[in-house]
This record gives C-alpha cells, structure tokens and sequence, in this order.
C-alpha cells in the first residue's frame, strides 16, 4: 500500500469523481468528497514524511521501467505542493455544501463536486507526474473542469469570464504542448529526468530555443504572470465563491510549480538563466505586476476582484523571488507559494461567507460589517495583515526571505520597491476596513448575521494557521529550503 | 511569592494579554472589568518592581521563546534603559487607568471594553519593546503597538477620527516597513546578528558609508520617534480620548519610538561608532529643526492637546539629539529624559482632558479664568510645565541638564543654542496657559514687565486697565460659577502624576542610577 502512495495520490480523486454521480443526494456526495479529498491530505502527509526521509520516492505506473512508462517521481518540492493543494482543497471543501447552496442550483450540486474531484485530480496529477506529456494531460483534466467550475456562477458574466479562461487557457496548454513536442522531436524522450540528461547535448539548437519559449510562454499564461493575466480577476470574481477559494489558493501555484520544474530540472539552471536571459525579463515583469495589480486593486469595488488583482500582484513576488535564480530566492519562492495560500484561501472563504450572508461582495455592502459579521470581519482584516507582512504571520516570512535574497544579490532599489510594494496592500486592505468598521450600515439593509459554523470553522482553522506557520516556521522554512537546495543540486 | 526573576519577565508581557481575556468576559460588568484591569496594572507594577531589585541585586534576567526563523529569535533581555522604560509605562497605565475611569465615564464613552482591550495589548506590546534582546523582538512588538493602538485612536469612530486613523497607521506603517524592516534586513545581512550588544554588533571594519546610510534608515524608519517630515502621525493621533493621547502619545507609543532610537544607537551601532559616522551630523541637525519648529508650530495652536502633541515632538527631538551624540552624558540625558517628559506631559494630558469633561472646552483662547473653577488642575498644569521647560523644582531640571552638557561636551554649540532656544519658546507656549487661567485680566507681557519693573506702576496700570476692559466679559461669566473639577479617580490620577514631577527632582538617585547604568551594563 504504501509503495503505491504516489498513484494512490492521484486516483482516489480521479476515481471518487465518477462515484459522486452514482450517489446522487448533494449531501451524500459533499461528505464523500470531503472524505475523498481528506484521503487526499493524508497521502500527501504520508508522502512528504516519507521524502524528507528517504528522498526521492520513483513510482513506475504500470510497472513499464521509467523512461519508456509513466514515471511518478515525487521529491521535496512536488511533495509540498501536493501537501498544499490537499489541504487546501478539504478545509475549502468543507464549507462547500453551505456556500453553493445560495449559489448554485441544486440540480447542478453533484455536478460540482464531480468537477471539483476532477479538478482536484488534474492538479495533483500534475504536480505528481515526472513525464511531460502527462503534465499536459493532467493540465487539460484540472482546466476544462475549471473552465465549468467557474462557468457555474450564479452571475451571468460568470460565463463571458469562464469563456475568456478557455480561451487563453487552451493558447497556454497548446503553447505547453508544442514545447513538449518539440522537446520529444529532439530527444525522443518525454521522461522528465532523462529530457534533463539528454538536452544539454543539443541545447544550442533553435528547436530547443523555441520548445524552451513555448512552454515558458504557455505556463507564464497558466500562472497569470503580468501582462499574461487578463483571464484571471473575472473568473476569480465571477466563479462561485468556492470555487475561488480553491483555485486562488492552489491553481496558480501549480502553474509557478510547472515553470520552476521546467526550468530547473528540465531545462537546467544554465541554460534558463544564462544561455536565456530570463532573469532580467522576469525580475521586470515580476516588479511591473506587482505595482501594476496592486494599484488596480485599490481601485476595485468588488471585494472578489479586488483580492484577484492583488493575487496577481502576489505572484509577482513568487517570480521575483524565482528570477534571482539563488537558494534563497527559490526559498521565498516556495515559501510563499505555501504562505500565499493560507492567506488567500482564508480570505475567500470569508468573502464566500460574506456572499451567502449578503449576497454579493460590492465594498458598499460592506458597511457596518464589522459589527455584524465580527468574526468573518476578524478573519479578512487579519488575512489582509498576513497579506501586508506584518511580523507573526505568514506574509512576514516570505517579506524576510525575499528581502534576503534581494540584499544577497546587492540590489537595494529592488528591496525598496518591493517593500513600497506591500504599502500598496496597506491601502487595499484598509479600505475595506474602514467601511467595515466606520461606516453605519445603510437605512435599506437588512441587517445580516455572523456566517454559519461551517464557513467560521475552516476560515478560522486557516487563519490560525496564518499565525501558526508565521512563529514555527520549522516546516515551511525546511521543507522549501531544502527543496530549493536539491533544484540547485546543493547538498543540504 | 517565589517566582524566578526569568518568569516574571515572561508574565510582564503575558498578564497584560490576559487581561484582554478577562476583560472580554467581564465587558458586560463595568466596576468588574475596570477591577480587572487594575489587577492587572498592580500584579504588573509588582513584577516590574521585583525585577528591577533583581537588575540592582546584579542577576543576568534572560529568556528565550522561539526561534522565529534560523538565527531570529524572539528573546527577552533586561537592562537598565529597558528597566527604566517598563517601570514608567506600567506605573503610568495604572496612573491612566484611574484617570480612564473618571474620565470616559462621565464623557459617556461608547465601546469601552474595546478599549480597555486594546490599552492591554498596548502595554503588552511595550513591555515586550521594553525587554527585548534583539532587533527582531523588538520590531515585531513594535509593529503590535502601532496596530493595536489604531482602534484607540480611531474609537471615536466619526470621519474625523478615521482619517486622523488613516494617517496614524499610514505613517507609522509605512515607515516601519519601508525604512525600518530594510534597515533591520541589511543589519542582519551586514552584521550577521541582531543582538543586542552594549558597544554595537558591527565589526571594526565596517564600511562607513554603509553604517552611515543604516543609521539614516533607523532614524526615518523609527516613525514613532516623531523626527520630522514623519511626525504628522502624532498630532493627527490626537482625536483619540484624552486618555490615549496621555499614556500612549506622550508616554508609551513616542517613548517606544525614543526608546528604540536609544536602543540602535547604544546597542546596534555603540557609541564609538556612532561618533564616526558621515551621517550622525546630519541627523542631529535634522533632530535639532525637528525641536526648533516643533516648538515654533505648537505656538500657533489654539488647541491645546494639538498644542502638547507638538510639545511632544519637540521634546522628541531632545531625546534623539542626546542618543545621537554619542557621549555618555547625552545617553543619560535622553533616558533620564524619557522618565521626566513622560512625568510632565502626561500631567498636561491629563489636564487637558479633565478641563474637556469639566468645562467642555478644548481651546486655548476660551480657557482664560479657568482657574477659578479648576484651580488644582491648572496648578497641576503649572507644575507640569515647568517640568517641560526644565526648571526647578521639577525632574525636567535634571535631563535638560545632562542633555545640555552632552552638547557642551562635544562641542555642538548649534544644538546648544537649539536646546536653549526651544526651553525658552516652551516657557512662551505653556505658561500663559495657566497663568492666563488665574488672571484672565493680565496679559502676561504685561505682567512680566510688572514684575521686572515694579516701580513705574502708572503706565502699567493703564494699560492692565485696558485689559481688563477686553476681557471683562468673559471675566464676569466666569465668576459666578463654582468649583468644577474633574471627576475624583481623574483628579487623584492628575494629583499623583504632579507628584511625580516634583520627587525627581528631590530624589532622582535611583533614576540618575539607573541612567548611568545604560552604558556600564548594569555592572
């Protein structure tokens, strides 16, 4: 059992998805999936425990050997994001039932977990596989179930936004798929480790040029990287709100995930960062979108909206941190893949609770909230602080790393632009705050009262640990250093 | 009791935060939740006090927490410019919290458990700052107080307070994140430790140039010290309730800011290092027109507690010129400082608010001939102005002193005439205040003149005739209303504090010691 851990990651979503049909009762199925996807979790514990142990676990599907068969090859660094994405997806799941049930029809509930499932699965499978034509097999399964998770919302530009997602997500899969052919017309491989061993030979070819810059175009389009980004505050604000949690969350972290694994173990650190220029290029477009996404968040009157910029604005600083192409970079990398999340799936949970209590998330509703909805409120305001890097959260942790690894390299006019960077949170975050707490509800709203228990469990539980991981950082810290050691073939 | 000293160090800061739970309990209870903080208050004084017999018995008092990130740790450390500081924040909360009691119940305050709430957190986060062994405690403390005081200052909740709010946070946020967290960074970088280390923690060699843009970096980024262009925060704080402004903007938040500024200079970057750096100069200049204008403004306020919140900056900016000089003269007359200013303008504070309860007033023109009515108060707020100006019989004497000959010393008679210059514009800015009280129908040039020339009365008296005529009516009103001070726990709280001012300076051995002892390491 153990010795098959590595599918089992993969399956047991994959197979419960078809299964939540047969059941058909949406609450039946929500408490399956919940299961389902705790499974999921406690593979991935099991996973990383077994990694950080003994290392890299190779998992040969089918039993065909590893350059001819499916290889599963799980290491430090697919090991935590796959402890990421299950986790995330249970806590998210576990408010799920509650929350669509203002938002999606009820003939459609099974349906949604089915995709849900689906696109649990997908992500896993990408993150889990050591083969680059399974990457994009996995990367079709989690997008199309996406492409209907978002098309589900209850608003009808949920449908234009799904629609434009689909389109620049099917350019970015095809752009992904054409590097990889690409990739197998030089090498005759589509083995991850052995593209790695056997590109070096004919790295000064233009095919390889060319496969190298379509998959890099196509996951910077998946990973939303500015100005590849225009597909993703619609979805993010349109989708139910559910939905939004788990993709905010995780979707895009697999995409940063696909870049990291593409460009050092597959390409080689070499070849991304010296034979091509890619640390000027994504230093730029990591700083550019940055400010350029926090501003437009200050601006927005959807909270939903609001916090999609600013995760765009995030994932700048993930690609900051990875342009540096040094240990510590990659290490605030990772770690605020990890930090992000928390605090992102945290607060869209509060704003999907905030949208089953009022109904929308326009920052004029929000009036006189924080006496209303004080814990809902408690968790958005102390997200949003782990949003800023105030010390004790998670956010502080990633600011020091990043910080780091910056002044390492001696570029302080980045360090300070970074650091001007997170004032730009400050003034997103407080304004809902001000409305929340200073402004008297409106005469013609009904007053609202605090979420259910099922949205104030998970939010909490992901806030604390948004304060939990922000003082023992013994996990998060180890794990991802160690995990940006063994890519630089640094021997921890 | 048979605590260790290492375990009252960690209540210090743990029983403040308690007490928010007990207080959250107990909100709907007010005698009981008012009990409840001053519970806490005494048990903290009590554990101040015993730690402080500790220091003087010569125990070494440190404790570890938690390894935050590999080689950050937040620990705990007690020496004497900590000791000092702990001492007055936990004797004044308990000062505060009387005077809080007679005042925001007769002023009718709404959502006073929040505030008692977030008064502990605050005191919290000061004795954290207070105790803290190294940079990175005391920058996570540090970021605490700015965020758990921002309800107390925006408690009132109107428009006004918000964006008093707005710049309050957005000052001392951006400061701290911009300025400090990357001076904090590269120290960390440069210097591989953020120990505190009497003597600093970077090696001989380093670059001066980069020390000099560090210490640049500290002095912005330490907003709470209130060196100008960053001390807007300060007056806009001030439409927090009266009780606020006193303990935590004239005492707790600024102090903590001063406070740090000592720290890095003393501990960071040491004495001798400070005293060689292309940038000190520059700073202690800025510092000084941070003291001159400062005064300069608060002379122009009507209001009074605007008026003492530039009071505050100004005397800031004392505190920083002693850190920055580098001698050991000018460390002692900043901390002896920070105890004698905290004395004098809470006092002030607390006056200011007990004449809004009594008489609703807040502006200066409109509290001539008060003094009929509040004559202790207004006593009150003589003696704590002539703690501000610096003159006997109060505690400000001393620290002006050693300031003052920590410039002589090196020689910086600019800052000389600064210090001297700004002593003089605080006498014209505070002394009317009170005296116009008692003798609405003098104006005091006239009266000065008076007293240096006795002799020629005629002139004088013409003219204090024609005074009298200006203002009689205000005069006749005032009359015939009756004594009206503030409510009893406020005046005890103003009376004590009064006190205070007036026994350092009989009795400023034990502070003088423990002033002196900053830069011998409590040896």
């Amino acid at each position: 059992m153990i010795a098959h851990l590595p599918v089992l990651q993969v399956i047991v979503p994959l197979m419960a998805a078809p299964i939540c049909l047969l059941l058909k009762r949406a609450q039946l199925v929500w408490l399956f999936s919940l299961i389902t996807s705790g499974l999921a979790f406690l593979i991935s514990i099991l996973l990383l425990q077994q990694v950080m142990a003994t290392g890299v676990i190779s998992y040969e599907l089918g039993g065909w050997q590893a350059p001819w068969g499916i290889e599963y090859r799980i290491d430090k660094l697919n090991a935590f994001l796959l402890l990421i994405i299950s986790a995330i997806s249970t806590i998210v799941l576990f408010a799920a039932q509650t929350s669509i049930e203002k938002e999606i029809p009820k003939s459609k509930h099974t349906l949604f977990y089915v995709l849900y499932l689906l696109s649990l699965t997908g992500m896993l499978g990408i993150v889990a596989t050591g083969d680059a034509f399974n990457v994009f097999v996995f990367l079709e399964i989690s997008s199309l179930s996406a492409y209907a998770l978002i098309a589900l919302g209850k608003d009808r530009r949920a449908l234009w936004a799904a629609y434009q997602y689909l389109i620049m997500g099917t350019i970015g899969a095809t752009f992904i798929l054409i590097g990889i052919g690409l990739m197998y017309q030089m090498t005759g491989t589509l083995n991850m480790v052995d593209l790695s061993q056997r590109l070096p030979e004919v790295a000064q070819t233009r095919t390889v040029f060319a496969a190298f810059g379509f998959v890099i175009v196509g996951v910077c389009l998946k990973l939303a990287l500015f100005p590849l980004h225009l597909w993703l505050p619609n979805s993010y604000a349109y989708a139910p709100s559910i939905v939004t949690a788990f993709f905010a969350a995780t979707a895009t972290k697999v995409a940063v995930y696909l870049l990291i694994r593409f460009t050092f173990s597959v390409f080689g650190v070499s070849f991304s960062f010296t034979t091509i220029p890619l640390q000027t290029l994504f230093m730029a477009l990591g700083l550019v979108g940055i400010f350029v996404a926090s501003t437009a968040a200050i601006y927005q009157k959807n909270i939903k909206l609001l916090f999609a910029y600013s995760s765009i604005a995030q994932i700048g600083y993930m690609i900051v941190g990875f342009s540096m192409a040094t240990v510590t970079g990659l290490t605030a990398t990772l770690l605020h893949m990890f930090n992000h999340a928390l605090m992102k799936s945290a607060i869209f949970l509060a704003l999907a609770a905030i949208v089953y209590r009022l109904g929308n998330v326009q920052l004029s509703s929000f009036h006189g909230l924080g006496r209303q909805m004080p814990l809902t409120m408690a968790a958005i305001v102390i997200g949003g602080l782990s949003l800023i890097g105030v010390p004790l959260t998670v956010g502080f942790v990633s600011k020091w790393y990043l910080l780091m690894a910056i002044i390492e390299q001696g570029w302080w006019p980045v360090a300070v632009l970074i650091l001007l960077g997170s004032l730009l949170a400050v003034i997103y975050v407080w304004r809902i705050v001000e409305v929340a707490y200073f402004k008297e509800p409106l005469a013609n709203q009904t007053p609202v009262k605090e979420a259910p228990l099922f949205f104030l469990i998970p939010i909490w539980i992901l806030i604390i640990a948004n304060i939990y991981f922000g003082i023992d950082t013994r996990l998060s810290v180890q794990v991802a250093q160690s995990a940006a050691m063994t890519l630089f073939g640094v021997t921890p | 009791m048979n605590l260790s000293l290492e375990l009252m160090l960690q209540l210090t800061i743990i029983i403040p935060f308690l007490a928010t739970l007990a207080i959250v309990a107990t909100g709907h209870k007010p005698n009981l939740r008012e009990g409840v903080t001053i519970t806490a208050c005494l048990v903290l004084i009590y554990l101040v006090v015993n730690l402080y017999q500790g220091l003087l018995l010569g125990n070494s008092i440190s404790v570890f927490w938690w390894e935050l990130l590999p080689g950050l740790s937040i620990s705990f450390d007690i020496e004497p410019l900590g000791m000092l500081f702990a001492l007055i924040a936990s004797f004044l909360w308990l000062i505060t919290t009387f005077y809080a009691i007679g005042y925001m119940r007769s002023h009718a305050e709404k959502n006073q458990t929040r505030f008692y709430l977030c008064f502990a957190i605050a005191i919290s986060a000061v004795m954290g700052i207070a105790f803290s062994a190294n940079l990175f405690t005391l920058f996570i403390f540090y970021e605490v107080l700015t965020l758990s005081t921002y309800p107390l200052v925006t408690h009132a909740g109107t428009e006004k307070a918000k964006k008093g709010g707005r710049i309050y946070l957005g000052i001392l946020l951006s400061t701290s994140i911009v300025f400090l967290l990357l001076a904090i960074t590269s120290t960390w970088f440069v210097a591989g430790t953020l120990e505190f280390n009497l003597g600093g923690i970077f090696s001989e060699d380093v670059d001066k140039t980069v020390a000099g843009v560090l210490l640049v970096l500290f002095i912005f980024g330490i907003g709470k010290a209130a060196i100008m262009p960053f001390h807007r925060w300060l007056p806009a704080a001030m439409v927090a309730p009266t009780p606020v402004s006193a303990l935590l903007h004239a005492v707790a938040v600024v102090k903590a800011g001063v406070f740090t500024i000592l720290k890095v200079c003393v501990f960071i970057f040491g004495i001798d290092l400070l005293a060689v750096l292309p940038t000190t100069q520059f700073l202690l200049y800025l510092a000084g027109a941070s003291v001159l204008l400062a005064s300069f403004i608060a002379m122009r306020q009507d209001n009074l507690k605007a008026r003492l919140a530039y009071s505050t900056v100004s005397q800031l900016g004392y505190i920083t010129i002693g850190a920055l000089l580098a001698t050991s003269s000018g460390v002692i007359g900043s901390s002896m400082h920070i105890a004698t200013h905290a004395f004098g303008k809470i006092t002030l504070f607390f006056c200011a608010g007990a004449i809004l309860v009594s008489l609703h007033k807040s502006k200066i023109s409109e509290m001539r001939g008060i003094g009929k009515q509040m004559p202790l108060t207004m006593i009150a707020f003589f003696i704590g102005s002539l703690s501000i100006i610096g003159v006997p019989p109060t505690g400000g004497t001393w620290s002006k002193w050693f300031l003052m000959m920590g410039t002589i010393e090196t020689e910086q008679w600019v800052l000389m005439m600064i210090l001297m210059l700004s002593s003089l514009l605080n006498i014209a800015y505070l002394l009317p205040i009170p005296f116009h009280a008692f003798f609405p129908n003098l104006s005091l040039n006239k009266a000065l003149k008076k007293a240096l020339n006795s002799t020629s009365s005629k002139e004088t008296n013409a003219t204090s005739n024609n005074a009298t005529e200006q203002v009689a009516p205000s005069g006749m009103t005032l009359t015939k209303s009756q004594i009206k001070e503030a409510p009893l726990p406020s005046l005890i709280a103003i009376g004590v504090t009064t006190l205070g001012c007036l026994v350092i300076f009989i009795y400023p051995q034990p502070l003088y010691e423990l002033a002196t002892a900053v830069l011998t390491g409590g040896k």
